[in-house]
């Protein structure tokens, strides 16, 4: 098989929740060596969990670990954030703060390419942490960071997450039903995924542009600036028209109709998309011609009485199975699709074929099946190569066969607190 | 001008519509020279979708088209005739890469199959993006935002219980497929410098929101540890409190509470004696209905009255609270963070003037992005490129003539 595109390619990373997980996970998948560098004296806030050791009673409610209980090392089995974004990773443990921490941290940046953080703009300093500070152990170093609002200016201080962030940023008031107000919609995280994607996107620049010169540097990535290009459009209409965009729900204006209809089961959904009049027709083909359709028969009636069409096609599909109906229509070159839920994702024959979804063991979480790599390569062998780390599991390989220590100063730094599994019992959060 | 990231790269860009137009422009934003290919007559689909400058529906006045093609190069050409497709492989002899976003078939039917690609090109990258990718049993299915994010993303668990699914702000699916999309073809080029690996990368829409972060990793995973399957939920339904999105002087405050901010919150309300009664922190007070009423009656309501959006978020940003206003375009575009950073480009353009666009979407130090061409008009450097693969003026008269550009 030939190369990983990043094969000998290293990352010290150093984050956290969704964001910057999701961006050296990119990096890992491409074949990168990521390393998640961790503390192991403290738990950083939502790196290994919402907190290191929940409350038994509280998972049994609400869940996100395996079999809702979380288990003896529990920062090893948290869905929600640590096992989320780390297929493909390693972990070493070093605290970085305390004594030694530095200089175990300066061996590893010897041997590094990228340096790879999203924490509120304040953590990194305050560890010692600069872009000065990693250029001179590491000359060509790449070094991106990547803190909500960026590290300067007004709201540099400022923490959002990708939900908070949405509404800050406008994404909250532009989608969501037109009847309901925009404060009930529920949560998205489209900026958590522009912040890892886009991420890994600018290191792969920035190695572009090391391998033809021989300069690594900084790159700064606000989540902010870098969700807003999504809205442009929305952004363009008000500045070059003075119009306040609101929300549309379902409905695409080039499209009528368009929406998300009832089936057979409990919660279960069809969406069709109609372009113009060669699909509709197919659509009304499928439903049987029924006598109201004559009644729509050009797209701008289509649109102008788009309410009254979606009560006669949900009456229609409220009647039928979403996935025979999906293969119906789209047989007869009509755009529809199910609408999979967090359990029936895994069972659809086509993302199966793809080799989406692999079943993984791990070590602290058991067997179960994961997320996997967002894309295909023809020549690279791209899938996931093993399953997200536990805390301080490649310690023996990081330590020893990439840093060179030996067994009795390993020995020596465990002692020190630097390496283990386990945080200590005080770490509730 | 100073050296870009991608200043030494050369792409055939042979998409339209919004995810591959927008994969492309991050490569242009950063350097990246990009001949956009578009079909002679109407162009890029993308041309006819609003909204317009002044609502006049023109080709060269789609906010969509012209945000999602800055920077780049536009030469009509059609790739169903003989000298289409010999120009295209003219083109690719001379790209690092090549991406399009034709429906699977096609490709291979107008004789560009990657194998003859790469024929002409022994180093070429060929980024494809589909809806549902290369191969599988829905490969040659339709789709349309809303119909991929329903099978590749989250749409089962967006919006409120007992109203149906509702999908994502505009055109999010497409960009995030866009974003994927660079960040692989990066990884190939990469790839192909470092290691001398050529290849295709398979994009597939449905499959980078089935393996994405916009919930779908994190909720899928859930499932298959806790087998609890979850729906959608109103915003207001969270257990801790204040947990929501509400009313205060000037529009509404987004906050997430709950025993681990409380502190904070009564920090953040100016410390009211009577919230420093230990019920408050008592293991159970988050659960208590009657708690939850009298916080927010008595002083949460009252408090958010009083206070604007920015004067709630600034006093809430404080105590380190992951809070929001709720804002809209307005709103943002007086953000006075971001107009301090100079975030805001405006870009001129023959049909609109100048027009304030978003900002790129990273710094990057030693080679800044330099300041941005407004979107290329039709066929706008037909002369220029042609010209370079030595058609003369006469030829393009006849080629033109001919329905070839």
């Amino acid at each position: 098989m030939a190369k990983l595109p990043l094969e000998g390619i290293r990352v010290a990373d150093h984050t956290a929740v969704w964001a910057g997980p999701f961006g050296t996970l990119i990096l890992a998948d491409l074949g990168a060596e990521v390393i998640r560098i961790e503390p192991i004296d403290r738990h950083v806030p939502f790196a290994r969990g919402g907190v290191a050791r929940p409350p038994k009673a509280a998972v049994q409610k609400s869940g996100g670990y395996p079999d809702r209980d979380p288990g003896e090392r529990p920062w090893n089995r948290s869905a929600g954030q640590g096992n989320t974004n780390a297929n493909n990773k390693l972990s070493m443990t070093v605290n970085i703060h305390r004594p030694g921490g530095m200089e175990i941290y300066k061996r590893l940046l010897k041997v590094c390419d990228v340096v790879y953080e999203n924490s509120a703009s304040d953590v990194m300093p305050k560890l010692g942490i600069t872009y000065e500070m990693l250029k001179e152990v590491k000359p060509d170093i790449i070094y991106l960071r990547a803190p909500a609002w960026g590290t300067w200016g007004p709201h540099a201080h400022f923490k959002n997450h990708g939900a908070s962030l949405e509404t800050a940023l406008g994404f909250t008031t532009l989608r969501g039903y037109t009847d309901i107000h925009p404060s009930e919609n529920a949560s998205t995280f489209i900026a958590d995924f522009g912040a890892g994607a886009q991420g890994a996107l600018a290191v792969l620049m920035a190695l572009n542009y090391r391998q033809r010169t021989g300069k690594g540097q900084f790159i700064e990535l606000s989540q902010a600036e870098n969700a807003i290009p999504v809205l442009a459009p929305a952004v363009l209409d008000y500045t070059m028209n003075g119009r306040v965009q609101g929300p549309r729900g379902n409905r695409d204006p080039w499209c009528a109709p368009q929406g998300c209809y009832p089936c057979q089961g409990e919660d279960m959904w069809l969406t069709i998309t109609i372009h113009n009049d060669e699909e509709w027709r197919a659509l009304v083909r499928v439903m049987g011609n029924p006598p109201w359709a004559t009644e729509f028969p050009d797209s701008l009636t289509r649109w102008q009485r788009h309410d009254e069409l979606d009560q006669l096609i949900g009456a229609w599909t409220a009647g039928h199975n979403n996935y025979a109906l999906m293969h119906i229509l789209q047989r007869e070159g009509v755009p529809a699709g199910i609408v999979l839920n967090d359990r029936d994702v895994f069972e659809d024959p086509h993302l199966n074929d793809r080799g989406n979804f692999p079943l993984l063991t791990h070590r602290d979480a058991g067997t179960h099946r994961y997320p996997g790599v967002m894309f295909r390569m023809s020549q690279s062998d791209i899938r996931v190569r093993r399953p997200p780390p536990c805390l301080g599991e490649h310690n023996e390989y990081c330590y020893k066969e990439l840093l060179g220590y030996s067994e009795e100063e390993y020995q020596e730094l465990e002692r020190m607190g630097h390496i283990g599994e386990d945080y200590p019992p005080h770490v509730l959060i | 001008m100073a050296e870009q990231a991608l200043s030494d790269v050369k792409v055939l860009d042979l998409t339209h519509w919004v995810a591959g137009p927008y994969c492309t422009k991050l490569l242009a934003d950063y350097g990246a020279d990009v001949i956009k290919v578009e079909r002679p007559g109407s162009g890029d689909g993308a041309r006819r979708l609003g909204p317009f400058y002044h609502d006049e529906p023109h080709p060269e006045g789609s906010a969509l088209f012209l945000s999602l093609n800055t920077n780049k190069k536009s030469i009509t050409l059609n790739l169903k005739s003989a000298l289409g497709r010999k120009i295209v492989l003219e083109l690719a002899q001379r790209s690092d890469v090549v991406v399009e976003s034709f429906a699977p078939r096609v490709m291979p039917s107008l004789g560009l199959g990657y194998e003859t690609l790469r024929e002409t090109n022994p180093k070429v990258v060929l980024t494809s993006i589909s809806n549902f990718g290369q191969t599988g049993p829905y490969r040659d299915f339709k789709g349309s935002e809303l119909v991929l994010f329903g099978i590749g993303g989250e749409l089962a668990r967006t919006g409120v219980p007992d109203r149906e699914p509702v999908k994502l702000v505009s055109h999010a699916a497409q960009f995030m497929t866009g974003m994927v999309a660079a960040s692989a073809t990066m990884g190939a080029l990469f790839g192909q410098r470092f290691h001398g690996v050529t290849q295709q990368v398979d994009i597939s829409m449905v499959e980078v929101q089935a393996n994405g972060t916009e919930r779908r990793r994190p909720y899928i995973l859930g499932y298959q540890y806790d087998k609890l399957l979850k729906g959608r939920e109103y915003a207001s339904a969270g257990s801790g409190y204040p947990s929501g999105c509400f009313p205060c002087k000037d529009g509404y405050f987004q906050i997430g509470g709950g025993a681990r901010y409380w502190p904070r919150i009564v920090r953040m309300i100016g410390s009211p004696p009577e919230l420093l009664d230990p019920k408050w922190t008592a293991p159970l007070a988050q659960d208590a209905p009657e708690l939850k009423e009298e916080f927010m009656n008595k002083f949460f309501y009252p408090w958010l009255a009083e206070h604007t959006m920015l004067e709630c978020w600034e006093a809430s940003q404080v105590e380190g609270m992951f809070t929001a206003p709720l804002a809209t375009m307005p709103d943002l575009l007086q953000d006075p963070h971001l107009a301090a950073r100079r975030y805001w480009e405006d870009i001129e353009h023959p049909r609109t003037g100048k027009v304030r666009y978003p900002g790129v979407p990273f710094r990057m130090g030693e080679t800044p992005a330099a300041p941005r061409r407004g979107a290329p008009l039709l066929g706008q450097h037909n002369a220029e490129v042609y010209g370079q693969l030595g058609y003369g003026k006469e030829d393009l008269v006849r080629m033109r003539e001919m329905g070839v550009i």
